[in-house]
């Protein structure tokens, strides 16, 4: 029996086509913000009132993902920018390789924002780097406020949490200082925005973190 | 729930280093699992055992070693195991400590009965 070093990760494949992407998004100045959350958290809203938010002509486009039908794309569609839905068919995660393939007919050039809307889940989207520049969490207060300790590996790999259905606050036992607390625990550098898609409030400080990133992308088109 | 997935990405590594040496067998892989990796070993375990049964990778044994998240203190440079989520430096007390392991999903090594 002979004993080889081979130190290579399990993930190589993804990682290189992960790579790729990056290296892509990078040379047509594309910033890729990639959202997670468990299901129901509020991805989708999030996105619509994003969308809703940007200028026609903004160069934006979304790939959202779910195990299964159209629906979310059909509701982001509504707003004028390029929308693609990838139905993973029981995958509970997206990988780069689902990515490139979407982006397939997309012209990189004309964007400079593309957001992904993971598959809702917390766990394994984590392990699967997208090529994204930065990954962002959400965490609602219909939620517990230890999700960030029972899920720590997405909190600390995440460069900012927003904390959704924060108009909720007075009708649900949820502690909001509590669960920044355990987010910043994770993650200590951790940024943490409070947001409602219902009544708007915290969108702005949002979609100045959003803006902040597209200008300092190196590359970006402006 | 993504260990399967996992489990094959294990296994192809596995038949590429296998071509590299006909005439032997792969009987052991050794796989690092990092606290932050997200991953369940005994899910892993599960899933490699389904993906190998009855197949020509027989007798396959997955070896899996748990990486614990260490810290390193930006102050004093000192390397600590963290626990309870506490990133303080239990030296001297700084905040600002960094992650240093804890994040693995490698591939360590391959055992070949040549």
């Amino acid at each position: 029996m002979n004993r080889i070093a081979v130190e290579k990760k399990v993930l190589n494949e993804n990682q290189i086509l992960a790579e790729q992407l990056r290296d892509r998004y990078r040379a047509n100045g594309v910033l890729c913000v990639n959202l997670i959350s468990a299901p129901g958290s509020g991805k989708t809203a999030l996105l619509e009132r994003t969308l809703e938010r940007m200028h026609p002509g903004e160069r934006v486009a979304v790939l959202t993902g779910d195990l299964q039908t159209e629906n979310d794309a059909q509701r982001l569609a509504k707003f004028g920018f390029p929308v693609k839905q990838i139905t993973t068919g029981g995958t509970c995660h997206l990988d780069a390789k689902m990515i490139q393939r979407h982006l397939e007919g997309w012209k990189l050039e004309a964007l400079d924002l593309l957001i992904v809307e993971n598959v809702g889940n917390l766990v394994c989207p984590s392990s699967y780097d997208l090529g994204e520049d930065a990954k962002i969490v959400l965490l609602s207060t219909t939620e517990g406020e230890d999700k960030p300790l029972k899920y720590p590996s997405i909190f600390f790999k995440s460069e900012l949490m927003l904390l959704t259905k924060i108009d909720l606050l007075p009708y649900v036992p949820f502690k909001a200082e509590l669960a920044r607390e355990n987010a910043r625990r994770v993650h200590p550098a951790m940024e943490i925005i409070d947001v409602s898609s219902t009544t708007g409030e915290g969108l702005d400080r949002w979609m100045e973190w959003l803006n902040a990133r597209r200008v300092g992308k190196p590359g970006t088109k402006g | 729930m993504h260990e399967l997935g996992i489990a094959s990405a294990i296994l192809d590594c596995v038949d590429e280093e296998a071509a590299r040496h006909p005439g032997g067998h792969i009987s052991k892989v050794g796989v690092k699992i990092g606290e932050l990796a997200g991953v369940d070993g005994d899910a892993l375990q599960f899933g490699f055992e389904v993906l190998v049964k009855d197949t020509d990778r027989e007798p396959l044994m997955l070896e899996l070693e748990f990486v614990p998240r260490i810290q390193r203190c930006s102050s004093c440079e000192y390397e600590f195991r963290m626990s309870e989520f506490d990133p303080r430096c239990p030296l001297c007390g700084d905040f600002s400590t960094k992650c240093i392991s804890g994040e693995e999903l490698d591939i360590a090594y391959m055992e070949v009965d040549e």
